[in-house]
């Protein structure tokens, strides 16, 4: 039975497990159909030419993984930003696990997607923003056909969180293989400003696939700020949809993070349904092996004078691939536009490849409009004279790798998160460097 | 200190230095001095230890040791510096994190812990008021919108935390204006001493009224075609380079 003929025969067995008698079933069972008749995408769909899902897919996923003895805080300490007070919701094999987390309905609802999706006192909520961001594809379908589990954040009007909120899951290989599909909600009420911090750590060599979806809601001038830490070992892929609705005069940041996983697909949408609407998508990719890292973004200007910052750096090492699959599209109403978007990349190695492709359709004729992709080498140059004065030619070359993700790094606005990062580059590049940039 | 002997090295199969002789001892302040495309700034990057450049014939012995086959930054923690014509750009680095870094890799490949954060602090304070740099300036990207000057007198400012035994100042003078010339010189001459030496590379004069030279030396067409004491570089001045080919092509 292969994977597709597996996942839809889950669909019975999950049917036993939940209300089949709600609004959210109703969604699920209409995706679910999705999925039947598309299965998964291949290279010929031009959404997935350079990335393949093949081999991948061969793998005998568990889709309803066994819950993992408990895992001990110390043990997973450094996979969590721990050096300041934080909200947890933590995962381990798709369950929750109350022992490493720290929720709350304290004025805001920091919980659980499960509660959320059961409970009445929810159920305005989920029908108002469950699966209404989301896209009909047959990946996020198949997430939605199987959401029962994973963040959900309201937070109501005029909150502002002081304490960022982490999202972290956890394989631990107690399946020979484990399929994982997160689904997370992100309600932000009117002014009300929220930080959120997403991981998915695999702790196992056992094979994970991770197919995730999370649900932005920006209301009017809302301030959201997601970052994404995507630094699995390599026997981890993740296929994560993040689809952003805002509302008019709010700010969204989505920060991506990739590191390290066997082949990780971001598709970033972000939806701009008002004036004055400032979305900034900006990501540092870092790979090497045989890692694949696809960026796949959508920014929709549906309505007039508003912004789009898109940077995107990539490194790529050994025989890694890499994809930017940028497009922004300007509805005719959505005059005064200002959309920039660049992709610059270094290729360290001749057998490092990537792919990069901006797509802008444009309908408006009083916009501001940019794009620029690059490819290059480590500039020779520079490196001589950093040699010249004396600096080893590897910290050398970490140092202009850190300046070219600068840009980047210098929008993170945790100290915290953003030193943490800069470590984790540091480690990647194999140096130490003395101060933060 | 520095004993270059019959020289000769190519870039791309293309020969630029044909045999250069030169010897520099502590204490001393050389020029070389030459038409454009004579070999100068090759001259500089090889001592450097440029990898483009390769060195076909000749070697370049510092304090006793052939130097030819150490990686550029293991001459740097030698004691050899170079100020660049052209310093690089290097966005997201400041200058003062790039002399940190410098200096501790310096101090570790000596087998010296990093210097202390305060001495540190103190030194920049020390260099920067020398080459009457801003404090302001020290915070931004290194070269980064530099101009010209601001970017000549960084690279003074580097020599001055770096403290090197031989110093090579290729081209330092061009893009000064008289103000910035001055500073830049009278940090070299304060930097000056009887352990240390400079070799000034210059296509004019100006520089050399202010940091005195005690050899002067003609590169042309990749050799050495004359040396003398400082009032040769004034007779190049008033002349020109003309008469010194034509002796050559004679």
């Amino acid at each position: 039975m292969d994977l597709k003929e597996k996942l839809v025969s889950s669909f019975l067995a999950l049917e036993n497990k939940v209300d089949i008698d709600s609004y959210v079933h109703d969604v699920r069972t209409d995706a679910i159909k999705i999925f039947e008749d598309q299965g998964f995408p291949s290279k010929k769909e031009e959404a997935w030419k350079y990335t393949s899902l093949n081999s991948i897919l061969k793998e005998d996923y568990s889709v309803f993984p066994k819950q993992e003895n408990a895992l001990e805080f110390k043990d997973i300490k450094k996979y969590f930003i721990h050096d300041i007070d934080t909200y947890k919701i933590v995962f381990i094999d798709g369950k929750y696990a109350s022992h490493l987390s720290q929720t709350t309905h304290d004025g805001i609802d920091v919980c659980l997607m499960s509660a959320a999706l059961s409970k009445p006192k929810y159920q305005l909520v989920i029908k108002n923003y469950f699966n209404k961001a989301a896209e009909k594809d047959s990946l996020t379908s198949l997430n939605t056909a199987f959401s029962c589990e994973g963040a959900y954040i309201h937070i109501p009007k005029n909150k502002i969180v002081e304490k960022p909120i982490q999202i972290l899951h956890f394989s631990t290989g107690n399946e020979s293989a484990t399929m994982l599909q997160p689904r997370n909600l992100v309600v932000v009420g009117e002014n009300a400003h929220v930080q959120i911090i997403e991981r998915h750590q695999s702790l196992t060599e056992n094979p994970v696939l991770t197919n995730s979806v999370t649900e932005i809601f920006a209301s009017k001038r809302a301030i959201v700020d997601f970052y994404k830490i995507q630094n699995d070992n390599e026997n981890a892929t993740l296929i994560d949809h993040t689809f952003v609705k805002q509302s008019r005069e709010s700010f969204a940041s989505v920060h991506t993070f990739s590191f390290g996983g066997k082949l990780i697909r971001n598709n970033l949408n972000f939806y701009q349904e008002g004036e004055r609407i400032d979305s900034t998508l900006k990501g540092i990719t870092i790979i090497g092996n045989k890692q694949h890292v696809d960026h796949n973004t959508l920014v929709h200007h549906i309505e007039p004078n508003c912004e789009s910052h898109q940077d995107y750096k990539g490194i790529f090492d050994g025989k890694s691939t890499g994809v930017f699959n940028g497009k922004v599209l300007v509805n005719k109403e959505a005059q005064k536009t200002n959309a920039f978007q660049a992709n610059n990349n270094i290729l360290i190695s001749d057998k490092a490849s990537i792919n990069t492709k901006p797509q802008l359709e444009i309908f408006a004729d009083d916009v501001k409009c940019s794009h620029g992709c690059t490819i290059g080498q480590l500039d020779e140059s520079a490196m001589f004279y950093m040699q010249a004065r004396g600096i080893p030619e590897k910290e050398a070359k970490a140092l202009l790798m850190f300046a070219f993700s600068n840009n980047v790094l210098s929008s993170v606005k945790i100290p915290e998160l953003k030193q943490r990062i800069t470590k984790i580059i540091a480690s990647k590049l194999g140096v130490n460097i003395g101060f933060d940039l | 200190m520095l004993k270059i002997n019959n020289l000769h090295a190519s870039i791309e199969d293309k020969s630029i230095l044909k045999g250069i002789n030169l010897e520099v001892k502590a204490g001393e302040v050389h020029a070389i001095m030459g038409p454009n495309g004579s070999g100068k700034s090759t001259l500089a990057s090889v001592i450097a230890g440029k990898e483009e450049y390769e060195v076909t014939d000749g070697n370049i012995i510092f304090e006793g040791e052939d130097i030819e086959e150490l990686a550029a930054e293991e001459r740097a923690h030698k004691g050899v510096f170079l100020s660049f014509q052209y310093p690089v750009e290097i966005p997201g680095v400041s200058v003062t994190n790039f002399m940190k870094t410098a200096i501790n890799e310096t101090r570790k490949a000596k087998g010296l812990e990093d210097m202390p954060a305060k001495d540190m602090l103190k030194m920049i304070r020390e260099k920067s008021e020398l080459l009457e740099i801003d404090r302001k300036f020290l915070s931004r990207s290194l070269n980064e919108g530099f101009s010209g000057g601001e970017k000549k007198r960084n690279e003074i400012f580097q020599m001055a935390m770096l403290e090197p035994k031989l110093a090579i100042l290729d081209e330092t003078d061009s893009g000064l204006d008289i103000d910035a010339l001055r500073i830049v010189a009278n940090g070299v001459n304060k930097l000056k001493s009887k352990d240390n030496a400079v070799v000034v590379i210059t296509h004019y004069q100006r520089l050399l009224d202010y940091i005195v030279p005690d050899y002067v030396h003609v590169l042309y067409n990749g050799r050495i075609v004359k040396s003398g004491g400082k009032e040769l570089a004034h007779e190049l001045e008033e002349k020109g380079y003309d008469w010194i080919k034509e002796e050559v092509n004679a």
